[in-house]
């Protein structure tokens, strides 16, 4: 129990928490998004998160950028971070795509039970990340310098990197973009629809089949938005992170309220903070116990998430 | 954009349509021959399980199923502790429906248990031996199911997931991050093997033959097997069909949900902690990279993909996921004579989709499960 070392620390913890949380934030809105719709948990998620680590990586790999290259100029260094989320995020969108076309629409169509889902999620999160494990030789495979680490801002030892601040707003603004897409957009009436009664819905007119594909494709711009994000924080890849990133974002989705969207950034954010503040007192190791401890204290006062399951529920 | 697509689709216009019973399957003939034929079935099944490491020797087939890449004697015993935990598992989620990812959490228990009091890196320095070891290992894992389940069998189904895996990562974060305790990488070393000599003084359970941990393995599978099998005839077995089914209407009956949960969740473990009791005895050796999440998961596969709810299913299914991975070891693929090994997992996972997909009741169904199932569609759809 170091409180002292807390107390010091307690800015930057504050910083590098929000910014680690941003990546749970946008990750966990995957898991939220199907789990509104289809009551399911994509177990593949954090597969189509790293299919976005390496389409950003090998995008920036054909401008011969590595991790031993100079820092490309402001111009040039904004261009390629749009161009690799562009990519990356069209890379995860697609391998959503295939993975609900490929593991679960056959099974909806069967009538299978739920548990079958959770399964087929496990063998399309294997495929995947073991095929990138065997074609990249199981090795981690490094970030270009992109984004001076300078920091921008200072208050007393508190520094704020641009990085931080982007990831923290770019996560806002695309929260805000989803909720305006799913409450004030006709697609999103038809997502809420079928959140709310699937049957109903189909029985309405609405294209249950098309509904479901859009929600995995948001999921995974999302998770190819946060890919390109985690990459330059952390600055390496690897076929296996995603599984343990995975479970912390599904935990962030499950401390807000899986199923909805604030909670998801809710969850993602304190959990970010909590791990970081966690860390500062017991030591690094612990960053992700104290995300379960916190979320298992949370579920027994609030059985249904900080914010509750509202993805159908929400304002029309 | 999709609103207007009328009509809708045909699955939502028509049910599909019910599966026909099968009347003259293998088990309702195996259900309907007399009672000598059926014990003298199960025996020959039993007697030819305890003969599987000399299958090198049969002709023509032997060769064929031992795995090439390692022991097969080591794989028989890696299959009989995966059924095992398979087993156990089947109580959790396929009995009771209640479903739990961080089964891994109870196999490092009694593992660690094992370690804790026999090896001697332990702190406590007890050095007792392995066999005195199990009933406290077991003890302890019940101990962990039961104070797992009762902060969190209140919660529903997926919740209940999420805390389940957290449990098994906060096993491995303690294992990892506390070196004087658990060890971390460094683990326990040197723990003892199960008693026992050959008549010529070397030790029974050595590392030359896995056999003989073959047969300690299988023994423990049987007894399992007709505990649980018991159980499920039980009283116990048909409250937690009736949890599984519908857990406000069993309430409502009179069963006692909690208690239920809380039994099946304490018998998973105490299967699981036997499980890593095995695991630490074979191996001497126990570090925090034994338990990886993973390895949960892989289990949880194996119950679902070989039939939830079904005995004969989690041993086809545990006995699978144990045996693809190891027999694809050392196999060169015939195109590009590159070893197969590497893409052992990958295989695996288009196994599990496949098979997922075309029996989503796994491969062999528990009929129980499966009328339930049926009459579940005719509420939804009445015809």
């Amino acid at each position: 129990m170091n409180f002292s070392g807390l107390i010091h620390d307690f800015g930057p913890l504050t910083v590098t928490g929000l910014a680690q949380g941003a990546i749970y934030a946008l990750f966990a809105l995957g898991y939220t998004l199907v789990y509104g719709v289809l009551r399911l948990i994509n177990f593949a998620h954090s597969e189509v998160f790293i299919m976005g680590t390496f389409a950003c990586l090998i995008t920036w790999g054909f401008f011969g950028l590595d991790q031993n290259s100079a820092q490309p100029s402001v111009g040039g260094a904004i261009g390629y971070l749009l161009l690799g989320l562009a990519v990356a995020a069209v890379v995860s969108g697609l391998t959503a795509l295939l993975v609900e076309l490929v593991a679960y629409r056959p099974l909806r169509r069967r009538n299978a039970p739920p548990l079958a889902f959770l399964i087929t999620a496990i063998g399309a999160s294997t495929v995947i990340s073991e095929t990138i494990g065997v074609l990249t030789h199981h090795n981690p495979r490094g970030v270009p310098p992109m984004i001076s680490t300078k920091p921008v801002v200072h208050f007393g030892n508190t520094d704020i990197t641009g990085l931080q601040i982007l990831m923290v707003v770019l996560a806002l603004a695309l929260m805000v973009l989803l909720e305006w897409f799913v409450g004030r957009t006709r697609l999103g009436r038809g997502i809420r629809a079928v959140a709310q009664s699937p049957d109903g819905a189909a029985l309405m007119g609405v294209n249950k089949n098309r509904v479901i594909s859009l929600v995995f494709l948001l999921g995974g711009l999302m998770a190819g938005v946060a890919a390109v994000m985690y990459v330059l924080k952390i600055g390496d890849t690897r076929y296996d992170q995603g599984f343990t990133l995975g479970i912390q974002a599904f935990t962030a989705a499950v401390l807000g309220g899986i199923g909805n969207l604030r909670g998801a950034l809710v969850g993602g954010f304190l959990l970010g903070l909590v791990g970081n503040y966690g860390s500062g007192l017991f030591g690094t190791a612990w960053h992700d116990a104290v995300g379960f401890v916190i979320l298992v204290v949370i579920l027994m006062f609030r059985p249904t998430g900080l914010l509750g399951e509202a993805l159908g529920k929400a304002r029309a | 954009m999709t609103t207007v697509d009328v009509p809708p689709t045909a699955e939502a216009q028509t049910p599909a349509p019910l599966p026909r019973r099968k009347r003259n399957g293998i088990r309702s003939w195996f259900a309907n021959l007399p009672w000598p034929a059926r014990t003298g079935i199960l025996v020959a099944v039993v007697a030819a399980a305890y003969l599987l490491p000399y299958t090198a020797d049969v002709p023509v087939i032997g060769p064929q199923i031992i795995t090439t890449g390692t022991d097969w004697r080591t794989t028989l015993f890696t299959v009989s502790y995966y059924i095992l935990l398979s087993l156990g598992l089947n109580v959790v989620v396929g009995y009771a429906g209640l479903l739990d990812l961080g089964y891994v959490g109870f196999f490092a228990v009694g593992a660690y248990t094992v370690s804790l009091l026999s090896s001697p890196d332990s702190l406590w320095h007890t050095h007792w031996a392995w066999l005195e070891t199990i009933p406290v290992a077991v003890a302890i894992a019940m101990l962990s199911g039961l104070i797992l389940g009762w902060p969190t069998l209140r919660l529903r189904g997926d919740y209940l997931a999420i805390v389940t895996l957290g449990f098994a990562e906060l096993i491995k974060i303690i294992a990892t991050s506390t070196p004087g305790f658990l060890r971390g990488d460094t683990g326990f070393t040197r723990i003892p093997a199960p008693p026992g000599h050959h008549a010529d003084g070397t030790p029974l359970f050595g590392v030359r033959d896995s056999t003989p941990y073959y047969w300690v393995g299988l023994t423990l599978v049987i007894v399992v097997i007709f505990a649980i099998r018991n159980l499920d005839r039980s009283r116990v077995g048909r409250s937690w069909l009736a949890i599984r089914e519908d857990e406000e209407a069993a309430e409502v009956m009179g069963v006692r949900t909690v208690k239920f949960k809380l039994w099946a969740f304490a018998i998973g473990a105490f299967v699981g902690g036997l499980g890593g009791v095995m695991f630490a005895g074979f191996q001497g050796f126990v570090n925090s990279n034994t338990f990886v999440l993973q390895f949960s998961i892989l289990v949880l596969a194996g119950v679902v993909m070989g039939g939830s709810g079904n005995i004969a299913g989690a041993i086809l299914g545990g006995a699978l996921i144990a045996y693809i991975p190891e027999r694809l070891r050392g196999v060169t693929d015939p195109i590009s004579h590159t070893d197969l090994f590497q893409w052992r997992f990958v295989m695996f996972g288009l196994v599990i989709i496949l098979v997922m997909i075309f029996r989503p009741q796994g491969l062999i169904p528990s009929r129980r499960r499966a009328m339930e199932l049926r009459d579940r569609r005719k509420e939804a759809a009445p015809e």
